[in-house]
């Protein structure tokens, strides 16, 4: 049975059906989760896609994380269940503190909209267990506010545990240590600035997302 | 909640007009800070130092009294109106509407 993968939609979103679409083209099933619902559907696995969610009004994130569905998707993540953040996505699952840090304005305030090369740095993790460890995979991003910051003790935590997933090999916006992409303790909850869905097929640039978007699909088959 | 809102309302009594003032913490970088601060030797403007970038938001707020008002105001800070990880906010209450 293909695995199910519930993408949420908050107003404002706008890389939910890409998410959808990507989801599908690798042999899963995938549906629309509406943020004003209290419930995640029974799916396997949860993208919160990337967007401005609620406007980004007060903050990216700072609305949506009170979304019903959020609620949902919080359960879902503390029974095991695999969720991915992409970019707002990423923002909304920090605000909701379902992942630790904060993403602030780029260093050099552009709007940042652009493929770069991210290296694998861990592959425990929902997100990159089909990646090879330092891989090397060429991904776009799209975002103001993905300079990823935390404090000093936090991210002696997410180093020691082994919690960075990604890192950028060219530093876009001043994230601290390149993070690109980090995994909550638990390693099921996944938050990242890039946009893999936008990189599985030749045609849009490049396939690198693929082994991200699969390690989602096989963990959501594995919690099915 | 019809009839409890009259019992509220009682409860509450007091109006306070309310200022929160939102500020990156200190050490954390200031991108908008940092630029407007590069520019204004250009415009003439020499000797201008630390800038930082924040926001305010203003709202009246319905409380039995000021040291209410003041909890509650912190707790909306600490969960809604900053991110604790990036952000401090400076809070300023003062007896009656704003308007």
């Amino acid at each position: 049975m293909a695995a199910r993968v519930g993408v949420v939609q908050f107003p404002g979103s706008n890389c939910e059906l890409d998410a959808l679409e990507a989801v599908r083209m690798l042999g899963g099933e995938a549906e629309i989760l509406w943020h004003g619902d209290d419930t995640v559907n029974g799916v396997d696995a949860v993208i919160v896609p990337g967007g401005f969610a609620h406007g980004d009004y007060l903050r990216p994130g700072a609305i949506a994380r009170f979304s019903p569905v959020m609620s949902a998707v919080m359960e879902f993540a503390e029974s095991g269940g695999p969720v991915v953040g992409i970019c707002n996505g990423f923002q909304v699952l920090t605000e909701a503190g379902m992942l630790p840090g904060a993403l602030q304005k780029n260093r050099g305030l552009k709007f940042l909209c652009t493929t770069v090369e991210l290296r694998v740095e861990s592959t425990r993790s929902a997100l990159t267990s089909e990646a090879s460890l330092g891989d090397v995979l060429r991904v776009p991003i799209n975002h103001f506010e993905g300079n990823f910051t935390c404090s000093p003790e936090t991210l002696a935590d997410l180093q020691a545990n082994d919690q960075i997933v990604l890192r950028y090999v060219d530093n876009p916006n001043g994230s601290v240590d390149d993070i690109a992409g980090i995994c909550n303790a638990g390693r099921n909850v996944v938050g990242l600035m890039p946009h893999p869905e936008r990189a599985i097929s030749p045609l849009l640039g490049s396939e690198d997302g693929v082994p991200l978007l699969r390690s989602l699909l096989l963990q959501a088959g594995a919690s099915a | 909640m019809f009839w409890g809102s009259w019992g509220m309302w009682d409860d509450r009594g007091m109006l306070f007009s309310v200022l929160v003032e939102v500020s990156l913490r200190e050490g954390v970088a200031d991108p908008q800070g940092a630029t407007i601060e590069r520019s204004l030797p250009h415009l003439g403007f020499d000797g201008v130092r630390e800038v930082r970038v924040g926001k305010s938001i203003r709202f009246d707020l319905e409380a039995a009294d000021e040291a209410a008002a003041r909890a509650e105001v912190a707790d909306l800070c600490q969960r809604f109106l900053t991110n604790p990880v990036i952000e401090d906010s400076v809070i300023t209450v003062t007896e009656g509407a704003s308007a």
